[in-house]
């Protein structure tokens, strides 16, 4: 067990293409780190190069206190679980868990130990005599964990580990894994580019995008604060409704499309004229009260029944093409017609501000939590 | 994206040597040879040999006996493949559509694949034997005096019935897996859109099969071209005088009967150059389907 | 309507129900006729093999077994056949069986170690390899059959089985197969194996050349009939008769028709029905390997 060490690390490609460009993470032992972001993001790159599959072009990888730029796979006593598993298709379970032990020259005694040790964690003892295309994926997900467990690694690394699974598989496998780690405390990186899976298995989330480490922290800091408007679209479902809108008047308004709204009224003025994003997630808005005052009006285009919720896709008011379209997340059961006007409510605090042009939060500090009264005015 | 390769050691210069060497060896130095001698004139006592340039080939080229082979060739070639592939093309669908005893017949159609040209060539002869020949006899019920060795045209149809019996075999090995490979929707979709099953083979069918249409055709030009040598030389009993041959086995009468190095030579490297044409014509035809499925 | 399901698999021609049983008969007729016409030329091969010669010369080819089927076998097979007397059946069956084998196994085993460094390996030269042995493809033996003659006379390897074999081995089919199906194993496998601390060579001995079994027996069925069924190189290679093989040998059977008053039809068939025999046995059981190497090499 140990902790990793990723300082001012790139990736560059055929001279200038910089797949993973200047990221450092800190990973303390027995962490569990999940890289996240879009395909092509260079997350995998990272964690590549922290196998050592992939060479460092620039920057310092060390596990423990070694760096291990130069060493090879074998040597980082690090495990790693793949996307399609990479079992070797023409040996036995058994063998397939063994065959990099035996590849260090482990006494045999000792192999059978872990092996048996490690199948009867994962409940593999009864598979041990099949071969890999006798399993079922989820079995063959096992053993990939397998693999990686008996080596008992400074460093476990998982590469979309889940995603050729179903999803209540990946569900069940999700929890299974985080005990495992949990159990065996060892440092783990892991990639996805499914945000739940990100969510609910980081100690530590990392989201990138274009080689970027847009954001480090916890999941519910990137979730409550996300750093950039990237992180907002990509962290939570449905995604947070992104606006584009010019601040306006005294620097507390807004101006979306024909409409105006003063989500934050309360915070300190903008320079007028700047143009800004507005961020608000679905689930912060909900339906105002018969004579509450609504922040917006929505214009319902569509409903999507989920059961538990429903989800208004719809532009603000007063609708049209110019406007912005919006999605609001309401109780199951309330029912919605085409074309209705849904007054809205923001929830106090709950709306986001990013800069127009370099996606930064823009922090409005404590001001912004006070409750909104504001008003929504048709130009 | 790249294949993940091992770094740089002397290790694949090891794995590679026994090919590279027996490449340039029994490859590359014959076929240097051949394009070198096809511009000398060889002394046919064996005292060295004179540069002539194009002589050879110009003489190749002008020699009627040459072009009577080409000729024949090119008409040897064009009826073997058409008739292994339309034959072969019937038994692969019908043998697709059948159900029961569907993996009988394709034994029954594919075994052919492992008999040499050459042992064909013995049956040939015997079923078009003079004396003891079923062919013959047949042929004598409906008037035709089959003279096979003897009359140049009948002697050519028995080696185009025979070179078109063994190739069969291949052919219809891959027009049926060519079949199989075609998706159970797309099947069931043309069953919906179209009611007449030889318009479906025609509209559907065949359009996805031509892929492996195509790659037959060169490999049955190929086939008609070389593979049949064996075939022709038992079929023309070691007396190729006056029956039909090859442009490959004349390369070979020339080169090896005649003592003809140079025209022997300067017709290989005209044949090379054919077959060039054609793995070229391959390759782009098998990238292309690499790529589009 | 218990045909129904039968119509939907198969694709045939939409008739009704009750219509359904002709079509069918006829797609049955045409298979059958197929089967026939691929099959008489060799039954009646086999046939005229039982017979005796005078049998066959008075009567023509034969459609039902004689009784001579054990004589003649047994003369083709351990008599002098009869031109030079100086070889028989089996020794030519030896020889066709050393030249199957070792086609395949050397092709194979060059043909691997080829291309695991083309396709595993980033070397300076590979381009330069890899052009160069794909370059052979280009051009069947057959054109460049006399300046090979003329090397591997001068390396003194006329009749010999080295003579014989390593020439053969001389193009890439057997590589290019081997790089498209190595080029076909997932990258994740060699980088597993990279964690497991396997080595360049542990990867192949351990991981590679087990994963290609499937594809190895196929490309060894390919290439032993291919080898079985050579005869233009062993023509020209072997001028001594303890080299000949079977397909070689039928060359010389043909002598016998040309100049006897009754040719031995019998034991040029018996000969013929020996030399389809092995590679016909080996195609057959192992039909499901062999068509689909056949089938998914090409591309």
């Amino acid at each position: 067990m140990a902790q990793v060490h990723i300082e001012r690390v790139s990736k560059i490609y055929s001279g200038t293409q910089r797949a993973v460009n200047d990221i450092s993470i800190d990973i303390p032992d027995g962490e569990f780190v999940v890289l996240v972001g879009p395909s092509g993001c260079g997350k995998s790159t990272l964690l590549r190069m922290v196998a050592g599959l992939e060479s460092i072009t620039e920057g310092k990888v060390s596990i423990g206190d070694r760096v291990v730029n130069g060493v090879d796979p074998a040597e980082r006593d690090i495990a790693m679980v793949f996307q399609n598993y990479a079992l070797y298709p023409h040996m036995k379970v058994y063998d397939n868990m063994a065959y990099g032990l035996r590849n260090r020259g482990m006494p045999k005694a000792e192999i059978d130990r872990r092996v048996r040790e490690a199948a009867k964690t994962l409940e593999l003892e009864h598979l041990l005599e099949r071969r890999p295309r006798e399993l079922s994926g989820g079995q063959r997900q096992r053993v990939a964990m397998g693999r990686a467990i008996v080596r008992s690694p400074k460093v476990f690394l998982f590469d979309e580990p889940l995603s050729n699974l179903d999803a209540k598989l990946r569900g069940q496998m999700r929890v299974e894994i985080r005990n495992l780690q949990k159990r065996f405390g060892v440092t783990s990186i892991y990639v996805t580019h499914d945000q739940v899976e990100a969510m609910t298995l980081a100690d530590t989330l990392v989201v990138m995008n274009n080689g970027v480490a847009e954001q480090i922290g916890s999941p519910l800091d990137v979730y409550e604060r996300p750093a950039s408007a990237f992180v907002a679209g990509f962290i939570g479902a449905p995604a947070m409704n992104l606006i584009e809108a010019v601040v306006e008047g005294d620097g507390r308004a807004l101006a979306v499309g024909a409409s105006r709204l003063a989500p934050f009224s309360h915070s300190p003025a903008l320079e007028p004229g700047r143009p800004v994003t507005l961020g608000i997630r679905p689930e912060h808005l909900r339906r105002a009260h018969a004579n509450e005052k609504a922040d917006m009006d929505l214009v319902v285009s569509a409903a999507e029944i989920l059961g538990a919720d429903t989800l208004a896709h719809g532009r603000i008011a007063p609708g049209g093409t110019g406007a912005a379209p919006l999605i609001v997340r309401l109780p199951g059961n309330v029912r919605l017609e085409t074309g209705a006007r849904l007054p809205l409510v923001l929830e106090p605090g709950a709306a986001h501000l990013f800069d127009g042009e370099t996606g930064r939060r823009i922090d409005l500090a404590e001001a912004a939590v006070a409750p909104q009264q504001a008003a929504m005015a048709r130009a | 994206m790249n294949k993940v390769r091992f770094g740089h050691s002397v290790i694949p210069y090891l794995f590679l040597l026994p090919q590279i060497l027996i490449v340039a060896v029994f490859f590359y130095l014959p076929a240097g040879e051949a394009v070198r001698s096809s511009f000398y004139l060889e002394d046919p006592f064996g005292f060295g040999s004179t540069f002539v340039g194009l002589d050879n080939y110009r003489d190749v080229l002008s020699n009627a006996e040459y072009r009577r082979v080409a000729i024949f060739t090119v008409w040897f070639t064009v009826l073997v493949a058409f008739f292994a592939l339309a034959i072969a093309l019937v038994l692969a669908v019908k043998a697709d559509a059948v159900l029961r005893g569907a993996k009988s017949y394709r034994t029954l159609l594919m075994w052919v694949y492992a008999i040499a040209p050459p042992v064909a060539g013995l049956l040939g002869i015997m079923l078009f034997d003079q004396h003891v020949g079923p062919i013959v006899k047949m042929a004598s019920w409906f008037g035709w005096n089959l003279r096979v060795g003897v009359n140049y045209h009948d002697t050519a149809f028995a080696m185009i019935v025979t070179a078109v019996w063994l190739q069969i075999a291949v052919n219809f090995i891959f027009f049926l897996s060519g079949l199989q490979s075609i998706p159970r929707s797309v099947r069931e979709a043309a069953r919906i859109d179209c009611r007449s099953g030889f318009r479906r083979f025609w509209t559907v069918t065949f359009p996805l099969l031509t892929p492996t249409a195509f790659f037959l055709v060169v490999i049955n030009i190929t086939y008609a071209l070389f593979d049949t040598f064996g075939l022709i030389d038992l079929m023309t009993k070691n007396e190729p005088g006056n029956n039909p041959v090859t442009l490959v086995y004349k390369v070979f009468l020339d080169g090896f009967r005649g003592n003809d190095l140079g025209g022997s030579s300067a017709q290989s490297v005209i044949l090379m150059a054919v077959v060039f044409v054609l793995t070229i014509v391959q390759f782009r035809f098998i990238e292309r389907r690499v790529h589009y499925s | 309507m218990t045909d129904t399901a039968t119509t939907l698999h198969t694709g045939a021609p939409d008739t009704p129900a009750t219509g359904i049983r002709w079509g069918l008969l006829f797609d049955h007729a045409i298979l059958i006729a197929g089967s026939l016409f691929m099959l008489l030329p060799v039954y009646l091969a086999f046939m005229t093999s039982t017979h005796e010669a005078v049998t066959i010369h008075i009567g023509g080819v034969q459609f039902l077994p004689g009784d001579r089927l054990a004589e003649n076998y047994a003369t083709v097979l351990f008599d002098g056949i009869g031109f030079a007397g100086a070889v028989n059946g089996t020794t030519m069956m030896v020889n066709s069986m050393i030249l199957g084998f070792g086609f395949a196994i050397g092709k194979i085993v060059v043909a691997m170690m080829a291309a695991y460094a083309i396709v595993y390996f980033r070397f300076p030269l590979a381009e330069l390899a890899f052009w160069a042995i794909f370059f052979t493809l280009l051009l069947p033996l057959e054109v460049r059959i006399l300046p090979s003659y003329e090397i591997v006379q001068k390396m003194g390897l006329i009749n010999t089985y080295t003579g014989l074999i390593v020439p053969l081995i001389a193009s890439a089919t057997a590589t290019f197969f081997f790089r498209q199906f190595f080029k076909s194993v997932p990258d994740e496998l060699i980088e597993a194996a990279r964690i497991d601390g396997a080595g360049p060579l542990k990867f192949f001995r351990d991981i590679l050349v087990p994963l290609s079994r499937t594809m190895i027996a196929a490309i060894f069925i390919i290439m032993f009939v291919y080898g079985w069924n050579q005869y233009l190189w062993p023509t020209l290679i072997t001028t001594n008769e303890d080299y000949f093989t079977l397909v070689r040998g039928i060359k010389q059977i043909i002598q016998v028709w040309v100049g006897a008053q009754i040719p031995e039809y019998s034991q040029a068939m018996a000969l013929a029905v020996l030399a389809m025999l092995p590679p016909v046995v080996v195609v057959v059981v192992f039909q499901s390997w062999f068509i689909k190497g056949l089938t998914e090499s090409d591309k």
